[in-house]
């Protein structure tokens, strides 16, 4: 067992342990201090919900009806429990894989499949969800999450102590904290104190290579050569999750500049539908992990304390099966539009390039069914 | 009117963009108090403050990457890259993230970001400090892409890429920064304060202009090379033959009807810019000059460029850029073929 390194247990934060008992943490308890039973239950609730929407989501890729799916499987603690501590005046700027963060914000999560199913490249709002597009160029997000964050700086939205004061969460994987990219970022929020938390969802796999081949300590240790702060947590722990990103937004929100946060998680699926993770990790690792269930853990808690009944265990497995129902419906009315929309939005300003091309194509279209119009 | 050198036409066109629009902000590595290393930036520091003129950490993608973050908030960057061969850390940032948000967006988020870039050779540099880059970014759509040749130009340009509501290459070249002429500043600002001003000075940024009308040859240049031609066409003219001087101004969109139109009346054209020919800009506008006055072309369109070498030795940029015996040997070949 590794036990200085990436994948050590090293300075990990924990609330519950994977048995779902409570464990004192001074630093952080205050933070959590606030949760009532009721609140705990609502975040196991979404993470059963975000499970069965994520397994019938590569249901629908292995049936054909997408094209690719990204799995949040494991990684439902780390999302929840930062998507509950955030604020509707933070911002969030995701990788690709956090669907569950995507659920606190408001997401409609059947429309996250659009991108999937190929139909558009963005399928929601990010203004009226404080939740940026997808990035799918790892780290890339880090840079612009970092501007956003320097522009809520300038914009007055940090250090009053106001209700509007927010920050922005910018999340990540182990692979992109090797990205210049992500360095950059670190450089840019430090030097300008923007109020950003950087959150790294440590799942221990980029694709198929440990965390091993990115870095030699944990990642967290990176901040402070960056003078940020950072706290590593267990990833699989919801309470831990919430206090310590609800502690971090909070530094983030007076303006004492940037933090960074590692969640100690771990991929339970492959990295997508396309891969195939027996390749390259044991059945042994895969079990060791299932103990360590996100959802299970928080589940004993929830039942050791007398806060969650049959009823509500079953209510919430109902849920998300009517979920994947009404997903598996969407999915299938989903028709492409026009192919003559893909010119629409490549300019906010009309461009004599796409125009023509867009003019050319009406009359090669046309000209199937209207002989002469193509010239 | 004014008289102002190209450098200071930028300069002051960059003043009257900040004071028009205080979401107006500079970025780029040593822009504040040194006044960029062309002095491009001179003296706006001192009256904009650091938060408006920010000398930004030595990271290009960095800077690209942080500018679209706070463009997503309404401001509008213009970020000086300090040389043209330093463009590429941010490559990635610009093609892959800057051309495509509005378009994956599907128009929620516009990012009025201009990247400046002095570009171009003459200057007796050493290595990286000489390139013309512009076609590797106008093969990217989601982009605009212009380069002034005058100090009028440049004074119009860069206020109308800022106010424009897409993201814009500004390509200088750097070897004109001293050129000097009268410059008149009321067209611009009143252009941008009318009701659809952005949308006016977009279009008009789109479109390039006859320098000098001709009926022989038409000769198409961009940036640097527009005095190139007009130097030309005036040697020419002294051996009787009337060259028609197209100055593209923009890249992305390129302005194929004018110069199709010219060519149409001269039937020869010759194309001359700084970067290599293979792959590039003057290939593009060839194709479409064939694709649409084929039947009025008296002899295949050339043309003079780079070669398909590194950037050599400043000592070799005088035989390796385009000169004045190149492009009258090209114009030479098309009036005998």
């Amino acid at each position: 067992m590794d036990t200085q390194g990436p994948l050590s247990e090293q300075g990990l934060v924990r609330m519950l342990t994977h048995t779902g008992e409570r464990i004192e943490d001074e630093r952080f308890a205050p933070y959590a201090a606030d949760l009532d039973a009721a609140t705990l239950r609502a975040m196991w609730h979404d993470m059963t919900v975000l499970r069965g929407f994520d397994l019938e989501a590569t249901s629908l890729q292995r049936q054909g009806e997408l094209g690719l799916w990204v799995p949040s499987l494991g990684q439902e603690a780390a999302q929840i429990g930062s998507g509950y501590a955030l604020r509707t005046s933070d911002f969030v700027f995701p990788s690709y894989r956090e669907h569950g963060v995507a659920l606190t914000r408001g997401v409609d999560l059947p429309e996250i499949l659009r991108i999937f199913r190929g139909l558009q490249h963005g399928a929601w709002d990010p203004a009226a969800h404080g939740f940026h597009l997808y990035t799918l160029v790892i780290g890339s997000h880090a840079l612009h999450a970092t501007g956003y964050a320097m522009a809520m700086d300038r914009d007055g939205l940090v250090g009053t102590g106001a209700e509007t004061d927010g920050a922005v969460v910018c999340y990540f994987g182990d692979g992109a904290t090797s990205q210049g990219d992500v360095n950059e970022a670190l450089v840019f929020a430090a030097v300008n104190d923007a109020p950003i938390v950087f959150f790294v969802q440590n799942n221990q796999f980029a694709i198929s290579e440990p965390t091993t081949r990115q870095s030699r300590v944990p990642l967290a240790q990176r901040g402070a050569g960056f003078g940020v702060p950072s706290v590593r947590f267990d990833g699989n722990d919801v309470l831990a999750s919430y206090a310590v990103t609800r502690w971090a937004l909070e530094q983030a929100r007076s303006g004492t500049g940037p933090v960074l946060l590692e969640a100690f998680t771990y991929r339970m699926g492959a990295h997508t539908t396309s891969d195939d993770a027996t390749r390259y990790r044991t059945r042994a690792d895969e079990e060791y992990w299932a103990e360590r269930d996100p959802i299970a853990r928080v589940e004993a808690y929830l039942r050791g304390i007398g806060e969650l009944s049959d009823e509500a265990i079953e209510e919430a497995h109902a849920e998300a099966k009517a979920l994947g129902r009404r997903t598996r419906e969407a999915v299938k009315s989903w028709s492409p539009p026009p192919t003559s929309t893909i010119f629409d939005h490549v300019y906010a300003e009309p461009h004599t390039a796409v125009e023509s091309e867009r003019a050319w194509f009406a009359r090669f279209e046309r000209s199937f069914t209207d002989k002469g119009a193509h010239a | 009117m004014t008289a102002m050198t190209m450098a200071g036409a930028i300069n002051r066109g960059m003043r009257a963009a900040m004071e028009r629009d205080p979401k107006v902000l500079l970025m780029g590595e040593d822009i504040g108090q040194l006044g960029g290393v062309f002095r491009v930036t001179d003296g706006l520091w001192k009256d904009f403050g650091p938060d408006r003129v920010m000398d930004t950490p030595l990271a290009e993608s960095g800077i690209v990457g942080t500018a679209i973050g706070m463009a997503m908030r309404g401001y509008r960057p213009v970020i000086e890259i300090q040389f043209d061969g330093f463009i590429f850390p941010a490559f990635d940032q610009i093609t892959t993230q800057l051309a495509k948000m509005h378009y994956r967006s599907r128009g929620l988020i516009n990012l009025p970001v201009v990247i400046r870039v002095p570009f171009a050779g003459h200057i007796g540099a050493v290595e990286h400090h000489s390139e013309s880059p512009e076609a590797l970014f106008a093969h990217t759509p989601g982009l605009r892409i212009v380069s002034p040749a005058t100090p009028q130009d440049a004074y119009d340009m860069i206020q109308q890429a800022i106010a424009s509501p897409d993201p814009y290459l500004f390509f200088e070249p750097k070897a004109r920064y001293w050129d000097k002429a009268e410059v008149d500043e009321a067209r611009v600002a009143t252009q941008l304060s009318g009701e659809h001003g952005a949308s006016a000075a977009t279009a008009e940024l789109s479109r390039g202009r006859v320098a000098r009308e001709g009926k022989d040859v038409t000769l198409v240049a961009y940036g640097p090379t527009v005095r190139l031609a007009m130097q030309v066409a005036d040697v020419a003219a002294s051996e009787g033959r009337s060259i028609e001087v197209v100055d593209l101004r923009s890249i992305s969109p390129l302005d194929s009807a004018t110069v199709v139109r010219s060519a149409k009346r001269t039937g020869r054209v010759v194309i001359v810019h700084e970067a290599p020919t293979a792959f590039g800009t003057g290939a593009e506008l060839a194709a479409r000059v064939m694709e649409q006055a084929f039947f009025h072309l008296h002899a295949p369109v050339l043309r003079v460029g780079g070669f398909s070498t590194p950037y050599p030795g400043s000592k070799f940029e005088h035989d390796y850029l385009p000169n004045l015996d190149r492009v009258l040997d090209a114009v030479d070949r098309v009036m005998t073929h």
